[in-house]
């Protein structure tokens, strides 16, 4: 049986290709000149550079963590570019008209098309490539709600006080190796503000893709949901197949003010690398969230992409009744390693957080999950409730549990569960016995096993995630 | 319809199906006794082709077809069903996707049109019905915490969705209380049509008050030792295996 699952196991990325597409790259390097460069590219206040150099300059201090169960050979940061722009994008085209073809192409065949008489209805997207935004969709309808949504660069000028204030201030500039790199270098993002008591009438959604050689991605995204608003956030991310890895470390922000709810969806679909483990992204992220008061902020992430990935979307749920949520899946094979989890650090009353985390591993793939649950001594009947499963594909995979439980309050209550299974030679024989292929089956078993987390997502994005799980399993078809 | 020649098969080495021979015709209805360890359920297993039974020896086709050439779901997609005697359970996967995808692979095979969720849920509310399955068994994970007969009731119902043309139920009828044993076997009455084939394997001549075979075969030590009409069945159900002598002894052994 493995045999046939190891056959349906080969893979094949679609998102794989390149576009020629003439751009302004940075030669590679890294040192206070490059930093004052990104920051000339996009004209920024003195106080962002201030900001950004203050960073560097801690970052220079830190150490590169190593605690993670992942194993990759040492960045060399002075060999990535840390800037790359198309240059077309030069002159701010005013509109999609202006916009070179090449690019709005890409994101076509990404299945992400940016006319918006052609997209999904009632999902607005900001594209970013490479260090840039090239476009952000119904902006004039989210304005009529008194939503912003814009690339990041452009709320620096735009909404100075706003960013002043709410950047770095969930995530602070020093608050580990790869988020003070980021602080120093980022290059682009979303930025997203809600108004009191608005509920942002369609879905957001971020597309990255990285196309340049050599180039790291630092993206910074910064979501403001004011008191009593609502927002759903999408965020996807493709790179074509190359034998370098390449870094992508990427910090977002989320704000929940009192009665406030985000909810925060992720599918990643970096390129994970070749069968032999050649090339892929390494995916060093750093994502958090603090919920006020009666908020809520809720993560959901499908991770099938990235040769690394270090990730752990966490919630501070500082007010009272606040609630937290990780809904997550994690898939990966061939050479892939991934560890990845959330922290969620109960510090009001009566909060509440759930995690639900679906690893499933395949071919000689390693699948950690890390998570932190705190509760802080100001957190009477705090609760915590954890399910953490372990799907193995084979037998050269593996999948590991890192649990970290800190309760400094007697009435707070953690509930940890955890399981691991095999897809088995029984249920396997079932399908195939109904007249289902191996694929069909290992795709059918696996996507079963998910659900949980899938009906956590908006709509589109469970079929698309359904989808890409499918496509991450496939063997060479045709 | 199926023509088993000298079938000799193993698992892990050890032969269990010894020169087994078996012609079955369409609208037959089969039934194969026998001790335990006979190999009853090996040949299920060995005719649909699950990985680690190996056949060294012998032939098996359906309808002309070799059988024993094909995949697991090429034969299924031929149209041969087995109903488990432990059917396993797919957390997460709902009954109702699971028989959509599987009712449209045979339909597919057959060059016809995959039903759309409308047209396939109408046949599945009204094959639930017929095995007396609640209606919320559609929506709930493939036998996930279902009863022993409930499962049973669910391999029925996917034959009923399926139309095979050849069935071969193991041991559908262990586990049943009276009732439950009744629905089983209206089931696949229901589906006797005169062209559709069934091998029965069971343990106890109970069930074959219900389904009447037009043959039974005692299957001992790997082998048909012995064939007749349903009044063996009762032989067995009177005097045990003890006919069988030696042949019994070593299959016991």
């Amino acid at each position: 049986m493995s045999e046939q699952i190891e056959q349906a196991l080969e893979r094949k990325y679609d998102a794989g290709f390149y576009s020629e597409i003439e751009s302004e790259t940075f030669e590679s390097g890294l040192d206070e000149s490059v930093i004052r460069r990104i920051s000339a590219m996009k004209n920024e206040p003195e106080w962002m550079l201030e900001w950004r150099l203050k960073s560097y300059r801690a970052w220079l201090e830190m150490e590169e963590p190593d605690w993670a169960h992942v194993d990759y050979p040492k960045i060399d940061y002075q060999s990535i570019s840390y800037y790359s722009a198309p240059k077309s994008m030069k002159d701010k085209p005013k509109s999609l008209d202006e916009v070179d073809p090449e690019l709005l192409r890409t994101y076509e065949k990404l299945g992400i098309p940016l006319h918006e008489q052609e997209m999904l209805a009632g999902v607005a997207v900001d594209a970013v490539f490479d260090s840039v935004s090239v476009v952000t969709t119904y902006r004039e309808k989210l304005e009529e709600a008194g939503v912003i949504f814009c690339p990041i660069s452009e709320a620096v000028h735009k909404y100075p006080d706003l960013v002043k204030k709410y950047i770095g201030s969930v995530v602070p500039r020093t608050d580990n190796y790869f988020a003070a790199l980021n602080s120093a270098v980022f290059t682009d993002g979303s930025f997203v503000y809600i108004p009191k008591g608005t509920r942002c009438p369609m879905e957001l959604s971020t597309y990255f893709r990285i196309n340049e050689m050599n180039t790291g991605q630092f993206e910074r995204t910064l979501i403001v949901a004011d008191e009593g608003s609502y927002v759903s956030y999408l965020e996807g991310c493709t790179a074509p197949q190359r034998d370098e890895n390449q870094l992508h470390a990427a910090v977002v922000e989320l704000v929940a003010m009192d009665d406030a709810q985000i909810k925060y969806s992720t599918v990643q679909n970096w390129y994970p690398g070749d069968e032999n483990g050649k090339g892929g992204i390494y995916n060093f992220v750093t994502k958090r969230g603090i919920a006020h008061t009666n908020a809520k902020i809720s993560w959901t992430q499908v991770e099938t992409g990235s040769a690394v990935t270090w990730k752990y979307p966490s919630c501070i749920l500082k007010g009272d009744n606040s609630v937290g949520e990780f809904y997550s899946v994690a898939l990966t094979r061939g050479r892939q390693q991934a560890d990845t989890g959330t922290k969620m650090i109960h510090v009001g009353k009566n909060t509440r957080s759930t995690i639900i985390s679906k690893g499933i591993s395949a071919g000689n793939s390693n699948n950690a999950y890390r998570g932190l649950v705190q509760m802080g001594p100001r957190a009477d009947g705090a609760r915590n409730f954890t399910e953490c499963d372990s799907l193995l594909i084979g037998d050269k995979c593996g999948a590991h549990t890192f649990p970290y439980i800190e309760s400094r309050n007697p009435s707070a209550i953690v509930e940890h569960e955890a399981t691991t299974s095999k897809v088995s030679d029984e249920q396997l024989f079932l399908c195939q016995q109904r007249g289902l292929d191996t694929e069909k089956a290992v795709s059918m078993i696996v996507n079963g096993f998910c659900k949980e987390v899938f009906k956590e997502l908006p709509m589109e994005f469970a079929v698309e995630a359904g989808k890409l799980l499918e496509i991450s399993l496939e063997g060479s078809v045709g | 319809m199926l023509s088993i020649k000298n079938l000799h098969a193993s698992v892990e080495e050890k032969n269990i199906i010894k020169g087994l021979n078996l012609e079955v015709k369409p609208g037959e209805v089969h039934a194969i006794m026998g001790p335990n360890g006979a190999g009853k359920s090996t040949l299920g297993y060995v005719l649909s082709g699950r990985d680690g039974y190996e056949v060294s020896e012998g032939e098996a086709t359906l309808n002309g077809k070799n059988l024993l050439e094909l995949d697991v779901e090429e034969r299924a997609r031929e149209g041969l069903f087995l109903a488990f005697q432990y059917p396993v359970e797919i957390p997460g996967v709902s009954n109702m996707e699971f028989m959509k995808e599987s009712v449209n692979a045979m339909r597919e095979e057959r060059g016809e049109a995959p039903l759309t969720a409308a047209e396939f849920l109408k046949k599945a509310k009204e094959a639930c019905k017929q095995v007396q399955l609640p209606l919320d068994f559609l929506k709930r994970g493939v036998n996930e915490g279902f009863s022993g007969g409930e499962k049973k009731r669910n391999e029925i119902m996917q034959m009923i969705l399926l139309e095979p043309k050849l069935c071969i139920l193991d041991e559908s009828d262990s586990g049943l209380d009276v009732d439950a044993l009744q629905v089983v076997a209206d089931g696949v009455n229901s589906q006797r049509d005169g062209e559709r084939s069934f091998i029965v394997v069971t343990h106890y001549q109970r069930l074959l008050d219900y389904i009447k075979p037009d043959f039974v075969h005692i299957l001992a030590d790997g082998k048909i030792v012995k064939s007749g009409d349903a009044s063996l069945a009762l032989e067995v159900e009177k005097s045990g295996y003890a006919f069988l002598g030696k042949a019994y002894e070593e299959a016991e052994a």
